[in-house]
Protein backbone atom coordinates (compact mmCIF):
# COMPACT_ATOMS: atom_id res chain seq x y z
CA UNK A 1 0.00 0.00 0.00
CA UNK A 2 2.76 2.47 1.03
CA UNK A 3 4.60 1.76 -2.14
CA UNK A 4 1.13 2.68 -3.92
CA UNK A 5 0.70 5.79 -2.23
CA UNK A 6 4.38 6.51 -3.17
CA UNK A 7 4.11 5.82 -6.55
CA UNK A 8 1.03 7.84 -6.34
CA UNK A 9 2.58 10.94 -5.17
CA UNK A 10 5.25 10.55 -7.56
CA UNK A 11 2.90 10.36 -10.40
CA UNK A 12 0.87 13.62 -8.95
CA UNK A 13 4.33 15.62 -8.60
CA UNK A 14 5.16 14.57 -12.35
CA UNK A 15 1.92 15.84 -13.46
CA UNK A 16 2.08 19.04 -12.07
CA UNK A 17 5.36 19.58 -13.17
CA UNK A 18 4.31 18.97 -16.52
CA UNK A 19 1.91 21.20 -16.38
CA UNK A 20 4.02 23.97 -14.55
CA UNK A 21 6.45 23.25 -17.82
CA UNK A 22 3.78 23.99 -20.38
CA UNK A 23 2.48 26.98 -18.70
CA UNK A 24 6.17 28.32 -18.64
CA UNK A 25 6.35 27.17 -22.21
CA UNK A 26 3.50 29.33 -23.15
CA UNK A 27 4.41 32.04 -21.67
CA UNK A 28 7.82 32.01 -22.93
CA UNK A 29 6.67 31.47 -26.84
CA UNK A 30 4.31 34.75 -26.23
CA UNK A 31 7.28 36.52 -24.80
CA UNK A 32 8.98 35.41 -27.90
CA UNK A 33 6.61 36.46 -29.89
CA UNK A 34 5.94 39.90 -28.40
CA UNK A 35 10.02 40.14 -28.86
CA UNK A 36 9.80 39.69 -32.77
CA UNK A 37 7.56 41.90 -33.17
CA UNK A 38 9.06 45.04 -30.94
CA UNK A 39 12.07 44.38 -32.92
CA UNK A 40 10.76 44.49 -36.25
CA UNK A 41 8.50 47.24 -36.11
CA UNK A 42 11.40 49.27 -35.04
CA UNK A 43 14.24 47.87 -36.58
CA UNK A 44 16.49 47.20 -33.43
CA UNK A 45 19.02 45.34 -32.61
CA UNK A 46 19.51 42.65 -30.40
CA UNK A 47 17.08 39.94 -31.42
CA UNK A 48 19.50 37.29 -31.05
CA UNK A 49 20.72 38.56 -26.98
CA UNK A 50 16.97 38.75 -25.92
CA UNK A 51 15.74 35.04 -27.64
CA UNK A 52 18.68 33.58 -25.62
CA UNK A 53 17.45 35.08 -22.14
CA UNK A 54 13.74 34.57 -22.63
CA UNK A 55 13.54 31.15 -20.57
CA UNK A 56 15.62 32.15 -17.61
CA UNK A 57 13.22 35.48 -17.13
CA UNK A 58 10.14 33.07 -17.75
CA UNK A 59 11.03 31.00 -15.45
CA UNK A 60 12.54 33.75 -12.54
CA UNK A 61 9.41 36.12 -12.99
CA UNK A 62 6.64 33.11 -13.33
CA UNK A 63 8.13 30.92 -10.58
CA UNK A 64 11.41 32.02 -8.72
CA UNK A 65 10.76 35.98 -8.20
CA UNK A 66 9.07 37.26 -5.08
CA UNK A 67 7.72 40.19 -7.00
CA UNK A 68 4.48 42.13 -6.92
CA UNK A 69 3.25 43.41 -9.97
CA UNK A 70 0.61 45.27 -8.19
CA UNK A 71 2.92 46.63 -5.35
CA UNK A 72 6.35 47.07 -7.69
CA UNK A 73 8.15 49.07 -5.05
CA UNK A 74 7.26 46.44 -1.84
CA UNK A 75 10.91 47.17 0.30
CA UNK A 76 11.11 43.44 0.85
CA UNK A 77 10.01 41.75 -2.75
CA UNK A 78 13.53 39.93 -4.64
CA UNK A 79 15.19 42.33 -6.90
CA UNK A 80 16.24 41.35 -10.69
CA UNK A 81 19.02 43.18 -12.93
CA UNK A 82 18.71 43.19 -16.21
CA UNK A 83 23.28 44.05 -16.57
CA UNK A 84 23.31 42.69 -20.18
CA UNK A 85 21.02 45.79 -20.50
CA UNK A 86 20.72 45.04 -24.29
CA UNK A 87 18.09 42.55 -23.79
CA UNK A 88 15.60 44.52 -22.41
CA UNK A 89 13.15 43.86 -25.06
CA UNK A 90 12.89 39.79 -23.32
CA UNK A 91 12.42 42.00 -19.86
CA UNK A 92 9.82 44.37 -21.25
CA UNK A 93 8.40 41.45 -22.76
CA UNK A 94 8.38 39.29 -19.45
CA UNK A 95 7.46 42.31 -17.69
CA UNK A 96 4.14 42.93 -19.56
CA UNK A 97 3.25 39.05 -19.18
CA UNK A 98 3.55 39.16 -15.59
CA UNK A 99 1.67 42.20 -15.27
CA UNK A 100 4.03 44.99 -14.92
CA UNK A 101 2.55 46.65 -17.05
CA UNK A 102 -0.16 46.75 -20.36
CA UNK A 103 0.79 45.33 -23.25
CA UNK A 104 0.26 49.06 -24.77
CA UNK A 105 3.25 50.05 -23.44
CA UNK A 106 5.03 48.03 -26.06
CA UNK A 107 3.94 50.45 -28.78
CA UNK A 108 6.02 52.89 -27.18
CA UNK A 109 9.46 50.72 -27.33
CA UNK A 110 12.25 52.78 -29.07
CA UNK A 111 10.02 55.13 -31.08
CA UNK A 112 9.76 59.39 -30.48
CA UNK A 113 8.77 60.09 -27.18
CA UNK A 114 8.51 56.63 -26.23
CA UNK A 115 9.19 54.73 -23.35
CA UNK A 116 10.97 52.17 -23.41
CA UNK A 117 14.94 52.26 -24.72
CA UNK A 118 16.60 49.64 -26.57
CA UNK A 119 18.53 49.52 -23.13
CA UNK A 120 16.80 50.23 -19.75
CA UNK A 121 16.04 52.87 -17.92
CA UNK A 122 15.61 52.52 -13.89
CA UNK A 123 11.84 52.55 -12.91
CA UNK A 124 10.80 50.32 -10.29
CA UNK A 125 7.01 51.14 -10.49
CA UNK A 126 7.46 49.54 -13.88
CA UNK A 127 9.37 46.80 -12.35
CA UNK A 128 13.01 48.07 -13.55
CA UNK A 129 15.15 47.94 -11.02
CA UNK A 130 18.45 49.52 -12.79
CA UNK A 131 19.66 51.51 -15.67
CA UNK A 132 21.91 49.05 -17.75
CA UNK A 133 23.15 49.01 -20.96
CA UNK A 134 27.22 49.71 -20.33
CA UNK A 135 28.18 46.34 -19.69
CA UNK A 136 29.87 45.27 -16.16
CA UNK A 137 27.97 48.29 -13.89
CA UNK A 138 24.73 45.36 -12.88
CA UNK A 139 26.75 43.20 -10.74
CA UNK A 140 28.23 45.56 -8.34
CA UNK A 141 24.97 47.32 -7.98
CA UNK A 142 23.28 43.98 -7.22
CA UNK A 143 26.25 43.93 -4.28
CA UNK A 144 24.94 47.08 -2.98
CA UNK A 145 21.54 45.51 -2.46
CA UNK A 146 22.25 42.71 -1.17
CA UNK A 147 24.88 44.71 1.46
CA UNK A 148 21.48 46.67 2.24
CA UNK A 149 19.30 43.56 2.48
CA UNK A 150 21.39 41.96 5.10
CA UNK A 151 22.22 45.51 7.06
CA UNK A 152 18.01 45.88 6.93
CA UNK A 153 17.58 42.17 7.77
CA UNK A 154 15.31 41.76 4.79
CA UNK A 155 15.31 38.38 3.23
CA UNK A 156 14.77 39.49 -0.18
CA UNK A 157 16.94 37.84 -3.14
CA UNK A 158 18.76 39.80 -5.60
CA UNK A 159 19.24 38.24 -9.13
CA UNK A 160 21.75 39.71 -11.67
CA UNK A 161 21.91 38.56 -15.46
CA UNK A 162 24.88 38.79 -16.96
CA UNK A 163 25.96 38.51 -20.97
CA UNK A 164 29.01 36.43 -21.51
CA UNK A 165 30.49 39.04 -23.35
CA UNK A 166 29.83 41.16 -20.56
CA UNK A 167 32.63 38.90 -18.62
CA UNK A 168 35.15 40.59 -20.84
CA UNK A 169 34.68 43.93 -18.60
CA UNK A 170 37.06 44.14 -15.83
CA UNK A 171 34.40 45.52 -13.27
CA UNK A 172 32.56 42.24 -13.38
CA UNK A 173 35.58 40.92 -11.21
CA UNK A 174 35.74 43.56 -9.26
CA UNK A 175 32.36 42.72 -8.00
CA UNK A 176 33.62 38.98 -8.66
CA UNK A 177 36.26 39.37 -5.76
CA UNK A 178 34.36 41.12 -3.50
CA UNK A 179 30.94 39.45 -3.07
CA UNK A 180 32.33 36.61 -1.52
CA UNK A 181 34.66 37.99 0.85
CA UNK A 182 30.77 39.43 2.18
CA UNK A 183 28.90 36.35 2.31
CA UNK A 184 26.84 37.70 0.07
CA UNK A 185 24.49 34.46 0.08
CA UNK A 186 21.69 36.02 -1.04
CA UNK A 187 22.97 37.55 -4.18
CA UNK A 188 22.52 35.27 -7.25
CA UNK A 189 24.43 36.06 -10.93
CA UNK A 190 23.26 34.14 -13.74
CA UNK A 191 25.02 34.14 -17.02
CA UNK A 192 23.69 33.77 -20.10
CA UNK A 193 26.56 31.97 -22.30
CA UNK A 194 25.24 31.94 -25.23
CA UNK A 195 28.67 31.97 -26.57
CA UNK A 196 28.73 34.70 -28.98
CA UNK A 197 28.95 38.40 -28.56
CA UNK A 198 28.96 41.44 -30.68
CA UNK A 199 31.50 40.64 -33.22
CA UNK A 200 32.71 37.06 -32.52
CA UNK A 201 32.15 34.03 -31.01
CA UNK A 202 33.62 34.75 -27.47
CA UNK A 203 36.45 32.35 -27.35
CA UNK A 204 37.66 33.82 -30.31
CA UNK A 205 37.81 36.94 -28.88
CA UNK A 206 39.47 36.70 -24.82
CA UNK A 207 39.79 33.38 -22.85
CA UNK A 208 36.92 33.38 -21.17
CA UNK A 209 37.13 29.61 -20.48
CA UNK A 210 37.22 27.98 -17.99
CA UNK A 211 34.10 30.19 -16.80
CA UNK A 212 33.14 27.78 -14.39
CA UNK A 213 36.89 27.24 -12.65
CA UNK A 214 37.17 31.32 -12.91
CA UNK A 215 33.92 31.88 -10.59
CA UNK A 216 34.60 28.95 -8.20
CA UNK A 217 38.11 30.30 -7.46
CA UNK A 218 36.65 33.61 -7.26
CA UNK A 219 34.94 31.81 -4.12
CA UNK A 220 31.48 31.83 -5.88
CA UNK A 221 29.35 28.42 -5.72
CA UNK A 222 28.73 27.34 -9.27
CA UNK A 223 26.30 25.49 -10.97
CA UNK A 224 25.97 25.22 -15.15
CA UNK A 225 22.81 24.40 -16.31
CA UNK A 226 21.05 24.06 -19.95
CA UNK A 227 19.56 27.73 -20.04
CA UNK A 228 16.64 26.57 -22.11
CA UNK A 229 15.33 23.25 -20.26
CA UNK A 230 12.50 24.43 -17.85
CA UNK A 231 13.08 21.96 -15.14
CA UNK A 232 17.02 22.13 -14.98
CA UNK A 233 16.43 26.05 -14.52
CA UNK A 234 13.49 25.81 -12.14
CA UNK A 235 15.53 23.10 -9.99
CA UNK A 236 18.90 24.86 -9.73
CA UNK A 237 17.09 28.40 -9.17
CA UNK A 238 14.90 26.69 -5.96
CA UNK A 239 17.97 25.37 -4.21
CA UNK A 240 19.29 29.30 -4.01
CA UNK A 241 22.09 29.60 -2.07
CA UNK A 242 23.95 26.76 -3.02
CA UNK A 243 26.54 26.93 0.12
CA UNK A 244 25.12 29.08 2.97
CA UNK A 245 27.65 32.46 3.35
CA UNK A 246 28.70 32.07 -0.57
CA UNK A 247 27.10 34.04 -3.52
CA UNK A 248 25.56 31.54 -6.33
CA UNK A 249 26.37 32.03 -9.67
CA UNK A 250 24.98 30.33 -12.29
CA UNK A 251 26.85 29.56 -16.13
CA UNK A 252 23.13 28.99 -18.40
CA UNK A 253 24.44 27.41 -21.45
CA UNK A 254 22.47 29.35 -24.15
CA UNK A 255 21.79 29.32 -27.60
CA UNK A 256 21.79 33.03 -29.14
CA UNK A 257 18.59 33.42 -31.05
CA UNK A 258 16.73 30.52 -29.43
CA UNK A 259 13.51 29.68 -31.20
CA UNK A 260 14.16 30.88 -34.57
CA UNK A 261 15.91 27.76 -36.95
CA UNK A 262 17.79 30.82 -38.95
CA UNK A 263 18.89 32.84 -36.52
CA UNK A 264 19.93 30.56 -34.00
CA UNK A 265 23.79 30.29 -33.35
CA UNK A 266 24.60 32.89 -35.64
CA UNK A 267 26.80 35.92 -35.02
CA UNK A 268 24.56 37.76 -37.34
CA UNK A 269 21.63 38.26 -34.91
CA UNK A 270 23.42 40.13 -32.43
CA UNK A 271 22.80 43.24 -34.23
CA UNK A 272 20.64 42.65 -37.23
CA UNK A 273 17.13 43.65 -37.41
CA UNK A 274 14.71 40.91 -39.48
CA UNK A 275 13.76 42.50 -42.95
CA UNK A 276 9.93 41.46 -44.10
CA UNK A 277 10.69 38.54 -45.54
CA UNK A 278 12.42 37.06 -42.35
CA UNK A 279 9.82 38.67 -40.15
CA UNK A 280 7.29 36.35 -41.40
CA UNK A 281 9.35 32.87 -41.57
CA UNK A 282 10.47 33.86 -37.90
CA UNK A 283 6.41 34.52 -36.84
CA UNK A 284 5.68 30.76 -38.24
CA UNK A 285 8.04 29.42 -36.15
CA UNK A 286 7.00 30.57 -33.32
CA UNK A 287 3.35 30.45 -33.38
CA UNK B 1 40.93 69.62 6.85
CA UNK B 2 39.62 66.21 5.83
CA UNK B 3 39.21 65.47 9.37
CA UNK B 4 37.15 67.89 10.07
CA UNK B 5 34.42 66.86 7.59
CA UNK B 6 34.75 63.40 8.72
CA UNK B 7 33.96 64.43 12.18
CA UNK B 8 31.27 65.92 11.11
CA UNK B 9 29.89 63.36 9.35
CA UNK B 10 30.58 60.90 11.86
CA UNK B 11 28.41 63.31 14.36
CA UNK B 12 25.17 63.00 11.92
CA UNK B 13 26.05 59.00 11.24
CA UNK B 14 25.30 58.07 14.60
CA UNK B 15 21.81 59.90 14.53
CA UNK B 16 21.55 58.93 11.25
CA UNK B 17 21.51 54.88 10.28
CA UNK B 18 20.90 55.31 6.89
CA UNK B 19 24.39 56.72 6.13
CA UNK B 20 27.39 54.60 4.18
CA UNK B 21 30.72 54.95 4.06
CA UNK B 22 32.99 53.30 1.44
CA UNK B 23 36.37 53.53 0.74
CA UNK B 24 38.55 52.90 -1.84
CA UNK B 25 41.46 51.15 0.24
CA UNK B 26 42.41 54.92 1.26
CA UNK B 27 41.93 57.09 4.25
CA UNK B 28 43.59 54.63 7.32
CA UNK B 29 43.63 57.25 9.86
CA UNK B 30 40.32 58.59 9.29
CA UNK B 31 38.48 55.53 9.19
CA UNK B 32 39.54 53.61 12.06
CA UNK B 33 36.96 55.26 14.40
CA UNK B 34 34.26 54.72 11.94
CA UNK B 35 35.05 51.11 11.07
CA UNK B 36 34.88 50.96 15.69
CA UNK B 37 31.58 52.33 15.44
CA UNK B 38 29.89 51.99 12.47
CA UNK B 39 31.57 48.49 11.66
CA UNK B 40 28.39 47.44 9.25
CA UNK B 41 28.26 51.11 7.46
CA UNK B 42 32.12 51.38 6.55
CA UNK B 43 33.08 49.33 4.21
CA UNK B 44 36.26 49.06 2.42
CA UNK B 45 35.48 47.97 -0.91
CA UNK B 46 39.58 47.55 -2.31
CA UNK B 47 41.15 49.09 -4.98
CA UNK B 48 38.49 48.77 -7.26
CA UNK B 49 36.29 52.39 -7.72
CA UNK B 50 34.31 50.86 -10.91
CA UNK B 51 32.82 48.77 -8.34
CA UNK B 52 33.02 50.66 -5.55
CA UNK B 53 30.60 52.94 -7.08
CA UNK B 54 28.17 50.40 -8.36
CA UNK B 55 27.92 49.34 -5.09
CA UNK B 56 27.39 52.58 -3.90
CA UNK B 57 24.29 52.91 -6.60
CA UNK B 58 23.42 49.40 -5.04
CA UNK B 59 22.93 51.07 -1.73
CA UNK B 60 21.37 54.06 -2.59
CA UNK B 61 18.77 52.42 -4.77
CA UNK B 62 18.01 50.53 -1.55
CA UNK B 63 17.40 53.64 0.33
CA UNK B 64 20.66 54.47 1.91
CA UNK B 65 22.77 57.34 2.25
CA UNK B 66 26.27 57.08 0.96
CA UNK B 67 29.48 58.04 0.56
CA UNK B 68 32.34 57.42 -0.94
CA UNK B 69 36.13 58.21 -0.69
CA UNK B 70 39.14 57.98 -2.68
CA UNK B 71 41.75 60.57 -3.73
CA UNK B 72 40.10 62.71 -6.01
CA UNK B 73 41.39 61.07 -9.69
CA UNK B 74 40.66 57.64 -8.37
CA UNK B 75 36.79 58.40 -7.53
CA UNK B 76 36.61 60.64 -10.23
CA UNK B 77 38.09 60.23 -13.53
CA UNK B 78 38.93 56.17 -12.91
CA UNK B 79 35.22 55.24 -12.42
CA UNK B 80 33.80 58.10 -14.56
CA UNK B 81 31.39 56.08 -16.49
CA UNK B 82 29.68 53.74 -12.74
CA UNK B 83 29.73 57.92 -12.24
CA UNK B 84 27.80 59.42 -15.45
CA UNK B 85 25.10 55.96 -15.48
CA UNK B 86 24.81 54.42 -11.96
CA UNK B 87 24.48 57.96 -10.05
CA UNK B 88 23.83 60.89 -12.29
CA UNK B 89 21.53 58.85 -14.97
CA UNK B 90 19.63 57.18 -12.11
CA UNK B 91 20.51 60.09 -9.88
CA UNK B 92 21.05 58.80 -6.76
CA UNK B 93 21.69 60.35 -3.25
CA UNK B 94 25.52 59.24 -3.79
CA UNK B 95 28.16 61.49 -2.19
CA UNK B 96 32.08 61.52 -4.07
CA UNK B 97 34.34 62.68 -1.74
CA UNK B 98 37.57 63.31 -3.08
CA UNK B 99 40.73 63.87 -0.96
CA UNK B 100 43.26 66.27 -2.93
CA UNK B 101 42.58 69.39 -4.45
CA UNK B 102 44.66 70.47 -7.16
CA UNK B 103 48.63 69.83 -6.39
CA UNK B 104 47.31 68.50 -2.99
CA UNK B 105 49.62 65.38 -3.50
CA UNK B 106 52.20 67.09 -4.77
CA UNK B 107 55.44 64.87 -4.39
CA UNK B 108 53.56 62.37 -5.28
CA UNK B 109 53.29 62.95 -8.88
CA UNK B 110 51.11 63.57 -11.72
CA UNK B 111 48.81 60.78 -11.03
CA UNK B 112 47.77 62.09 -7.50
CA UNK B 113 47.30 65.32 -8.84
CA UNK B 114 43.74 66.58 -9.41
CA UNK B 115 43.40 69.17 -12.07
CA UNK B 116 40.51 68.41 -14.01
CA UNK B 117 38.10 66.57 -11.75
CA UNK B 118 36.09 70.19 -11.29
CA UNK B 119 35.32 70.61 -14.88
CA UNK B 120 34.90 66.68 -15.91
CA UNK B 121 32.15 66.37 -12.55
CA UNK B 122 30.84 69.89 -13.72
CA UNK B 123 29.99 68.56 -17.47
CA UNK B 124 27.49 65.73 -15.79
CA UNK B 125 23.56 66.28 -15.55
CA UNK B 126 22.26 65.91 -12.01
CA UNK B 127 25.87 66.36 -10.32
CA UNK B 128 26.33 68.67 -7.78
CA UNK B 129 29.82 69.95 -7.42
CA UNK B 130 31.53 72.07 -3.91
CA UNK B 131 34.56 72.82 -2.83
CA UNK B 132 35.01 74.19 0.85
CA UNK B 133 37.99 76.67 1.29
CA UNK B 134 37.98 77.13 5.29
CA UNK B 135 36.76 74.79 8.49
CA UNK B 136 32.99 76.51 9.14
CA UNK B 137 32.47 75.44 5.29
CA UNK B 138 33.94 72.05 5.77
CA UNK B 139 31.61 71.78 8.51
CA UNK B 140 28.76 73.28 6.85
CA UNK B 141 29.23 70.81 3.54
CA UNK B 142 29.04 67.54 5.68
CA UNK B 143 25.85 68.80 7.65
CA UNK B 144 24.36 69.56 4.30
CA UNK B 145 25.75 67.03 2.09
CA UNK B 146 23.69 64.72 4.13
CA UNK B 147 20.32 66.59 2.92
CA UNK B 148 21.07 66.86 -0.90
CA UNK B 149 19.14 64.87 -3.51
CA UNK B 150 20.93 63.38 -6.49
CA UNK B 151 24.84 63.32 -6.29
CA UNK B 152 27.32 65.39 -5.46
CA UNK B 153 30.75 66.22 -5.25
CA UNK B 154 33.06 67.05 -2.78
CA UNK B 155 37.09 68.35 -3.23
CA UNK B 156 38.79 68.26 0.18
CA UNK B 157 41.96 69.47 0.88
CA UNK B 158 44.42 67.86 3.75
CA UNK B 159 46.68 70.74 5.08
CA UNK B 160 44.64 72.37 8.31
CA UNK B 161 43.67 76.14 6.92
CA UNK B 162 42.47 78.74 9.88
CA UNK B 163 39.16 79.78 9.77
CA UNK B 164 37.81 82.42 7.45
CA UNK B 165 34.23 82.40 8.07
CA UNK B 166 32.75 83.33 11.95
CA UNK B 167 31.02 80.14 13.74
CA UNK B 168 28.04 81.77 12.79
CA UNK B 169 27.95 82.26 9.09
CA UNK B 170 24.72 80.24 7.72
CA UNK B 171 25.60 78.67 4.05
CA UNK B 172 23.19 76.97 1.59
CA UNK B 173 24.63 74.76 -1.43
CA UNK B 174 24.28 76.90 -4.53
CA UNK B 175 24.97 80.06 -2.57
CA UNK B 176 28.35 81.80 -2.66
CA UNK B 177 29.37 83.48 0.64
CA UNK B 178 30.35 87.24 0.28
CA UNK B 179 33.54 87.68 3.01
CA UNK B 180 34.71 91.18 1.86
CA UNK B 181 32.84 93.86 0.32
CA UNK B 182 34.76 96.58 -2.14
CA UNK B 183 34.39 98.75 -4.57
CA UNK B 184 36.52 98.20 -6.83
CA UNK B 185 36.57 94.98 -8.01
CA UNK B 186 35.95 91.46 -7.27
CA UNK B 187 37.68 87.98 -6.60
CA UNK B 188 35.57 84.61 -6.52
CA UNK B 189 37.46 81.68 -5.21
CA UNK B 190 36.96 78.11 -3.88
CA UNK B 191 38.14 75.63 -2.12
CA UNK B 192 41.73 75.23 -1.68
CA UNK B 193 42.33 78.74 -2.54
CA UNK B 194 40.16 80.31 -0.51
CA UNK B 195 42.69 81.44 2.35
CA UNK B 196 45.43 82.67 -0.56
CA UNK B 197 42.33 84.82 -1.74
CA UNK B 198 41.41 86.20 1.68
CA UNK B 199 45.13 87.07 2.40
CA UNK B 200 45.35 88.38 -1.53
CA UNK B 201 42.18 90.76 -0.54
CA UNK B 202 44.14 91.90 2.34
CA UNK B 203 46.77 92.60 0.51
CA UNK B 204 45.21 94.35 -2.17
CA UNK B 205 42.82 96.91 0.24
CA UNK B 206 46.14 97.90 2.19
CA UNK B 207 47.27 99.27 -1.58
CA UNK B 208 44.11 100.99 -2.14
CA UNK B 209 42.38 98.45 -3.95
CA UNK B 210 39.05 97.18 -2.34
CA UNK B 211 38.01 94.15 -3.51
CA UNK B 212 34.68 92.17 -3.09
CA UNK B 213 35.85 88.27 -1.81
CA UNK B 214 33.38 85.20 -2.63
CA UNK B 215 33.73 82.10 -1.07
CA UNK B 216 31.99 80.05 -4.20
CA UNK B 217 31.71 76.76 -2.68
CA UNK B 218 29.42 75.41 -5.11
CA UNK B 219 30.51 75.64 -8.50
CA UNK B 220 27.63 73.75 -9.48
CA UNK B 221 24.94 74.85 -9.02
CA UNK B 222 26.52 78.40 -9.82
CA UNK B 223 25.52 81.37 -7.68
CA UNK B 224 24.81 83.42 -11.12
CA UNK B 225 22.56 85.85 -9.25
CA UNK B 226 25.50 86.68 -6.93
CA UNK B 227 28.16 86.86 -10.05
CA UNK B 228 25.93 89.50 -11.93
CA UNK B 229 25.40 91.74 -8.97
CA UNK B 230 29.24 91.43 -8.91
CA UNK B 231 29.31 92.22 -12.51
CA UNK B 232 27.34 95.25 -12.22
CA UNK B 233 29.05 96.41 -9.32
CA UNK B 234 33.09 96.09 -10.25
CA UNK B 235 35.32 96.68 -12.71
CA UNK B 236 37.13 93.72 -12.71
CA UNK B 237 36.45 90.02 -11.74
CA UNK B 238 39.07 87.62 -11.13
CA UNK B 239 38.48 83.78 -10.60
CA UNK B 240 41.19 81.82 -8.46
CA UNK B 241 41.01 77.79 -8.41
CA UNK B 242 43.94 74.99 -7.62
CA UNK B 243 42.39 73.67 -11.40
CA UNK B 244 43.33 73.70 -14.91
CA UNK B 245 41.99 76.96 -16.11
CA UNK B 246 39.87 74.62 -18.61
CA UNK B 247 36.23 73.73 -17.08
CA UNK B 248 36.36 74.63 -13.13
CA UNK B 249 35.37 77.76 -11.40
CA UNK B 250 36.64 80.18 -13.99
CA UNK B 251 35.36 78.69 -17.27
CA UNK B 252 31.72 78.42 -15.42
CA UNK B 253 31.80 82.18 -13.89
CA UNK B 254 32.78 83.25 -17.70
CA UNK B 255 29.88 81.55 -19.20
CA UNK B 256 27.74 83.42 -17.03
CA UNK B 257 29.71 86.70 -18.05
CA UNK B 258 30.09 86.25 -21.85
CA UNK B 259 26.44 85.64 -21.41
CA UNK B 260 25.67 89.30 -20.17
CA UNK B 261 28.33 90.78 -22.47
CA UNK B 262 30.47 92.23 -19.53
CA UNK B 263 32.46 94.72 -20.44
CA UNK B 264 34.72 95.33 -17.45
CA UNK B 265 38.24 93.18 -17.13
CA UNK B 266 38.02 89.61 -16.81
CA UNK B 267 40.75 87.25 -15.54
CA UNK B 268 41.04 83.11 -14.85
CA UNK B 269 43.65 82.30 -12.12
CA UNK B 270 44.34 78.46 -12.37
CA UNK B 271 46.35 75.65 -13.02
CA UNK B 272 47.75 76.07 -16.30
CA UNK B 273 46.52 73.48 -19.14
CA UNK B 274 49.25 70.80 -18.46
CA UNK B 275 50.38 68.25 -16.24
CA UNK B 276 53.04 68.79 -13.98
CA UNK B 277 55.87 66.36 -14.07
CA UNK B 278 58.24 68.60 -11.55
CA UNK B 279 59.06 67.16 -8.55
CA UNK B 280 58.01 69.08 -5.80
CA UNK B 281 55.92 69.86 -2.84
CA UNK B 282 52.00 71.01 -2.95
CA UNK B 283 53.89 74.92 -2.21
CA UNK B 284 56.75 74.60 -4.08
CA UNK B 285 54.53 73.70 -7.54
CA UNK B 286 51.66 76.43 -6.73
CA UNK B 287 54.58 78.92 -6.75
CA UNK B 288 55.77 77.33 -10.09
CA UNK B 289 52.36 77.55 -11.43
CA UNK B 290 52.23 81.36 -10.00
CA UNK B 291 49.85 80.77 -7.37
CA UNK B 292 51.08 82.19 -4.28
CA UNK B 293 49.49 84.74 -2.76
CA UNK B 294 52.42 87.31 -3.52
CA UNK B 295 52.07 85.83 -7.40
CA UNK B 296 48.22 86.30 -7.41
CA UNK B 297 48.53 90.32 -5.76
CA UNK B 298 50.87 91.08 -8.59
CA UNK B 299 48.58 89.24 -11.40
CA UNK B 300 45.70 91.52 -10.29
CA UNK B 301 47.81 94.76 -9.63
CA UNK B 302 49.66 94.24 -13.43
CA UNK B 303 46.44 93.25 -15.24
CA UNK B 304 43.77 95.89 -13.23
CA UNK B 305 46.81 99.28 -13.38
CA UNK B 306 46.87 98.33 -17.19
Amino acid sequence: MKFFFNKRREEEDFRKKTEIILELRRNAKEIRKDILKIIYKTKSPHIGSSLSCVDILTALYFRILKIYPSNPEFPHRDRFILSKGHGCPALYATLVRRGFFKKEILDKFAVDNGTLEQHPTCNISLGIEASTGSLGHGLSMGIGMAISGKYDKSNYRVFVLMSDGECNEGSVWEAAMFAPKHNLDNLIAIIDYNKIQAMNRTNEIVSLEPLVDKWKAFGWATHEINGHDFREIIETLEQVPFETDKPSVIVAHTIKGKGVSFMEDKVLWHFRHPNEEEYKAAWRELK
Amino acid sequence: MREIFFDTLMNIAKNNDRIFLLAGDVGYGIFKKYKNTFPKRMINVGVAEANLIGIGAGLSLSGKNVYCYSITPFITTRCFEQIRIDLCYQNLDVKLVGSGAGLTYGLEGMTHHAIEDISIMRSLPNMTVVAPGDPIEYKAIARLSVSQKGPMFIRLEKKYKPKIHSDSTKFKIGKGSIIDEGNDITIIATGSMLHTAKIVSDELRKRGISATLISMHTIKPLDETLILDCAKNSNAIFTIEEHSIIGGLGSAVSEVLSEVSYSGLFKRIGLPDKYHNTVGTPEYLRKKCSLTPEQIEKTIIKLYKK
